[in-house]
């Protein structure tokens, strides 16, 4: 054989043992495993929180593959209705609601908390230390009106947080569409992150959830404080939904519902109350359903209830009976 | 899983993927750009302004289109291949046949005529001239080749929006670094470049070398 032949197929031979090793090492993985895929967001992804459910849960159930497809809840919501998740685990009760309300969600679960945080330059300018989320919120306005320098920045994606946002600006007596327009307040349109890192660069204020402020802030890679302190005002709660099986023709509701039960267990519980306490001192999420079962603490229990539940005929449900299928003993 | 592992099959991962969709855009835009650049035929010259604007087709929109294409609720979504390797291997591979036929076509074209000429006078039928204009334009086409692998494997969009950035399934090296930012890994998501800017450097390196090889092949 002359040499010239024998270069190209070495590279030939080269290429077919990497390409076949790649594919090896996929089919390997999904052989005879069910993949469940769940569309969440990127608050609970980028924590590292589902990464580590996801090797609990397929060292637990050998035949599932756990696919999360990480994006805003907005997002994570149009893929589910498009039948492109199974289920779902988001953070927005307006919009988990119009989700159920819509017929493409049943048996939501509450199975964690947080809070928002308010951050912001240690200089604080707008002078919002110390106060409530409404009341800073009303001093940012104030001080970003009087002197036109940007002051805030809003994710402005329609993500869970987001939503959050909208609703404390409402709260404090703002249109958040009107708002958005002014100069002092700027839109950067990316996850939290990257808001962050604009934040800290740029020393404005904006809302975060907890776990991806601690950790960058512990990772050094910012130096915004906490300025307001965890109260009513900023809880944040996440939810699991199934998606309508009988509405979205294709998912796998019964894979759907087998994770949930496992997700509201007391041991699932007890791992997402403990990750992240060995790297950041704290928890980053607080397990929910011992609370929302047992209808206590009372204080706890009644944010959860006044900020999560929807009210049905008068009654407020962490899922309204129209919206339960099957029985999974999810609710007491 | 260790970190080392999860690499070496991110790694892997986005070679086998970018790799194949090289591979079927070699497959079917060589053969096209070959009649571009050799036939004379009308309407030729608009099919070659087309595909020559579609090289700038940004990839998120690509993916946004393809999303909705093979979205379960999609006219193509009975496929299932959304949230696939073959997924993000079918959308490289239309993201990268432009530039597979664009620059094989324009180096086709851009052999002096003289050389089909000289072939004729020489003796060579239309084929065996045509033959030759292609053994002289071996190296754009390489290029076409090694341009199509290194946008493959150096876009996002695609990867992002139809792949879904799945961990063990469809995450790849620029998703991964992606990721990695956004949790603020910063430290991982530079490891992660230097591999992909690596890969893209000996592949490239790998095809220059090749190209004095099918020259000299071709001319022997």
């Amino acid at each position: 054989m002359r040499r010239e032949t024998r270069t190209i197929a070495a590279i030939a031979i080269i290429a077919v043992i990497l390409s076949s090793g790649a594919f090896y090492l996929y089919f390997s993985q999904i052989q005879g495993k069910q993949t469940l895929t769940i569309s969440t967001t990127t608050s609970l992804y980028d924590t590292g929180l589902l990464d580590f459910i996801k090797d609990t849960y397929e060292k637990e159930n050998p035949s599932v593959i756990l696919a999360f497809i990480s994006a805003g809840t907005g997002i994570a919501i149009t893929h589910a209705k498009n039948g492109d998740a199974d289920m779902i685990l988001v953070h927005a009760p307006s919009q988990e609601l119009a989700f159920m309300q819509e017929n493409y969600g049943v048996n939501r679960k509450i199975f964690a908390y947080n809070y928002f945080t308010i951050v912001g330059p240690s200089t604080d300018v707008a002078n919002i230390n110390q106060t409530d989320p409404i009341t800073a919120l009303q001093h940012i306005y104030a001080y970003g009106h009087a002197h036109n320098t940007s002051l805030w920045v809003s994710r402005d994606d329609l993500s869970g947080t987001n939503s959050k946002e909208i609703a404390l600006w409402a709260a404090a007596g703002y249109n958040y569409t009107v708002i958005r327009d002014e100069p002092w307040f700027i839109s950067s349109g990316q996850g939290m992150g990257t808001t962050l890192n604009l934040a800290d660069q740029q020393s404005l204020y904006t809302l975060s959830d907890i776990g991806t402020y601690l950790k960058y802030k512990n990772d050094g890679l910012i130096s915004l404080d906490q300025l307001i302190a965890e109260g009513q005002d900023l809880l944040n709660v996440y939810s699991a939904i199934a998606v309508n099986s009988t509405t979205v023709t294709g998912v796998k509701y019964n894979l759907a519902m087998t994770f949930i039960q496992w997700l509201v267990s007391s041991s699932a519980q007890q791992l997402i109350g403990d990750y992240g306490i060995a790297d950041y001192g704290q928890g980053l999420f607080f397990p929910a359903v011992a609370i929302v079962n047992n209808q206590a603490p009372a204080q706890i229990y009644g944010w959860i209830r006044s900020y999560a539940f929807y009210d049905v005929g008068g009654t407020l449900y962490e899922c309204p009976p129209i919206w339960r299928s099957g029985d999974f003993g999810l609710y007491t | 899983m260790t970190v080392e592992s999860e690499l070496i099959q991110i790694t892997l991962r986005s070679l086998f993927i970018s790799g194949t969709a090289a591979l079927f855009a070699s497959a079917i835009g060589l053969p096209i750009g070959l009649i571009l650049g050799l036939k004379r035929f009308k309407g030729r010259q608009a099919i070659i302004g087309i595909f020559n604007s579609l090289i700038g087709i940004p990839t998120v929109a690509l993916g946004l289109l393809l999303y909705l294409l093979f979205s379960n609720s999609g006219p193509m979504g009975f496929l299932h291949v959304l949230y696939t390797p073959m997924g993000i291997i079918i959308g490289q591979t239309i993201l990268i046949l432009p530039i597979m036929i664009s620059v094989s076509t324009e180096t086709l074209l851009g052999v002096d005529e003289s050389i089909r000429y000289l072939a004729l006078t020489m003796g060579a039928d239309e084929q065996g001239a045509a033959f030759s204009v292609v053994r002289e334009s071996s190296g754009g086409i390489l290029l076409a080749i090694s341009a199509s692998f290194s946008r493959a494997i150096a876009e996002l969009g695609v990867a992002l929006m139809i792949g879904g950035n799945i961990r063990g399934i469809t995450r790849v090296l620029t998703t991964s670094i992606a990721l990695e930012t956004t949790r603020g890994e910063i430290a991982l998501g530079l490891g992660l470049t230097v591999i992909l800017i690596t890969l893209i450097l000996l592949v490239n390196a790998g095809l220059g070398l090749l190209k004095k090889r099918v020259q000299w092949w071709l001319w022997e």
